[in-house]
């Protein structure tokens, strides 16, 4: 596992998952989880993705990642469609703890109310919380 | 996901070796317990390649001496007390009067007249209170002496060689004992461990156990941690008290009828012999999923019983795991489904163990 690191460009749910807005299409996010998750959770041997299609609300669980010891729920920083999940993570879970924000990406949603990014956190407010 | 850790949990005399080693610490069983440093993977394939050293301090010991300790440990415990040689070990259970079992543990005998029992950090006054309670009116002496012990684990193909050059006596045969000098330091040896793999436990005085613990990682052993025992059990199909053990299952249930002789008369015995007689109405199984997931304790099997150990085998590279399933189903090639938090995961039994190691 790399150090840990936090990208700037990146927003903050403070159940330790972040959303990328797409560049191209502020209505389109992708999701993971951040650097201190996968720390806290261990080597990550198992990623049960949600359906393509699926609805996700803010808040709420969406996918669940296991590591040997123990299980963990994902929680969905914003609400929206899936329309797109990571397949290389069935093969490859361990992306997750190797690179968390890159190729540990877990799913592409719709975004259902872009507005409601203004409510997560920026790279600052998220470090605080942390301590 | 925070680390939580417990400011009552006690620290054994190895907590400043785990803090620099940078473990991350866990409450288990009222301890503050190592449970991973490098990585619960890393360390598994070390004990499983070469060796690794844990720190079990958290388990408790009771001394049983007098005129009479073996007969009252035949008593207490389901196996042959009197066959155990001078420095001799073996395993037993501690049953209720109706066969559940209280706690599964080593015995050593350390002298003719004195016994040295292992118990699990999580039962141990219970089992305390149970000796002193029944040895009224034996000629014996229970002792309280886990605040006397510190104990490591040295696991592993290598554990014996990398240990040879720090002992001034020859290591202990598997389930016997030997005191000898450790690191210079004096120590009860027992050729014993919960890994599967070939190795010792070691039992000294808790200001002795960090030197003992340098020199056995300076000669190459990788500090592991609970998680990474867990995991090494369950591939071998050790039991875990609280998983796969439990007061309200019997040992016949859990495959421990190897154990148990009846004809001793432990307490339990008439129990254990019906159940014997009569045939389990459950038993414990090892299966292994067919497909994607990974089932947990707790998670319910179709059509009854439940999964009381499950984990991804890091040797095996699959989700195995240990379940009570109704005695009509629990052989091998039985197809099981499991209920994991709502989605349906399918499994097969298969033949204990999983996995042999350097023990076996």
């Amino acid at each position: 596992m790399a150090d840990a690191s936090y990208p700037a460009d990146l927003l903050y749910h403070p159940e330790h998952d972040w959303a990328r807005i797409d560049s191209a299409d502020a209505g389109v996010a992708t999701f993971g989880i951040t650097w201190f998750a996968q720390d806290a959770l261990g080597e990550v041997v198992f990623f049960d993705p949600p359906a393509v299609g699926a609805t996700l609300k803010a808040g709420a669980s969406y996918a669940e990642v296991e590591s040997v010891k123990a299980v963990s729920e994902v929680i969905a920083p914003l609400s929206g469609e899936v329309i797109e999940v990571n397949g290389a993570l069935g093969d490859a879970p361990e992306a997750i703890n190797d690179d968390p924000y890159g190729a540990g990406w877990m799913v592409k949603v719709r975004l259902a109310d872009p507005s409601e990014a203004d409510a997560l956190l920026d790279v600052a407010a998220y470090e605080t919380l942390l301590g | 996901m925070p680390v939580v850790t417990d400011s009552a949990a006690r620290r054994t005399s190895l907590h400043d070796r785990h803090v620099a080693a940078g473990a991350k610490l866990v409450p288990f069983a009222g301890w503050e317990m190592p449970v991973q440093y490098a990585g619960i993977r890393q360390e598994h394939e070390a004990v499983r390649a070469t060796a690794g050293i844990f720190d079990v301090s958290h388990m408790g010991q009771i001394e049983t001496r007098g005129p009479q300790a073996l007969e009252l440990l035949q008593l207490l415990i389901s196996n042959d007390i009197a066959a155990i040689p001078l420095g001799g070990a073996q395993y037993g259970v501690l049953c209720r009067e109706d066969g559940g079992i209280i706690d599964d543990l080593f015995t050593y005998r350390l002298d003719e007249e004195r016994f040295l029992t292992v118990t699990n950090a999580s039962n141990h006054a219970k089992d305390f209170d149970w000796f002193a309670v029944h040895a009224e009116g034996f000629d014996a002496e229970v002792l309280d002496v886990a605040d006397d012990f510190a104990m490591v684990a040295v696991q592993g193909p290598q554990a014996r060689a990398l240990l040879a050059p720090l002992a001034d006596a020859p290591l202990p045969a598997r389930f016997t004992v030997a005191s000898l000098t450790m690191a210079c330091e004096p120590a009860l040896v027992c050729g014993t461990g919960y890994t599967g793999e070939d190795g010792v436990e070691i039992l000294c005085a808790p200001d002795v156990a960090g030197r003992i613990w340098d020199a056995v990682v300076a000669a190459g052993a990788q500090p592991a941690g609970l998680g990474a025992r867990d995991t090494l059990r369950l591939e071998v199909c050790y039991h875990l008290y609280g998983n796969d053990l439990m007061e309200t299952c019997g040992p016949i249930e859990a495959g421990l009828g190897w154990c148990c002789r009846e004809a001793t008369g432990f307490l339990g015995s008439e129990a254990v012999a019906a159940v014997r007689d009569a045939g389990p109405s459950e038993r414990l199984v090892a299966f292994q999923l067919t497909g994607p997931g990974i089932a947990r304790q707790g998670n319910p099997v179709l059509g009854g019983g439940e999964v009381t150990s499950g984990t991804l085998s890091p040797t095996l590279g699959v989700a195995v795991g240990m379940a009570y399933v109704p005695a009509a189903r629990a052989h091998v090639g039985e197809p099981l489904e499991i209920d994991v938090r709502g989605t349906v995961r399918t499994a097969v039994v298969v033949e204990k163990p999983f996995y042999r190691g350097s023990a076996a």
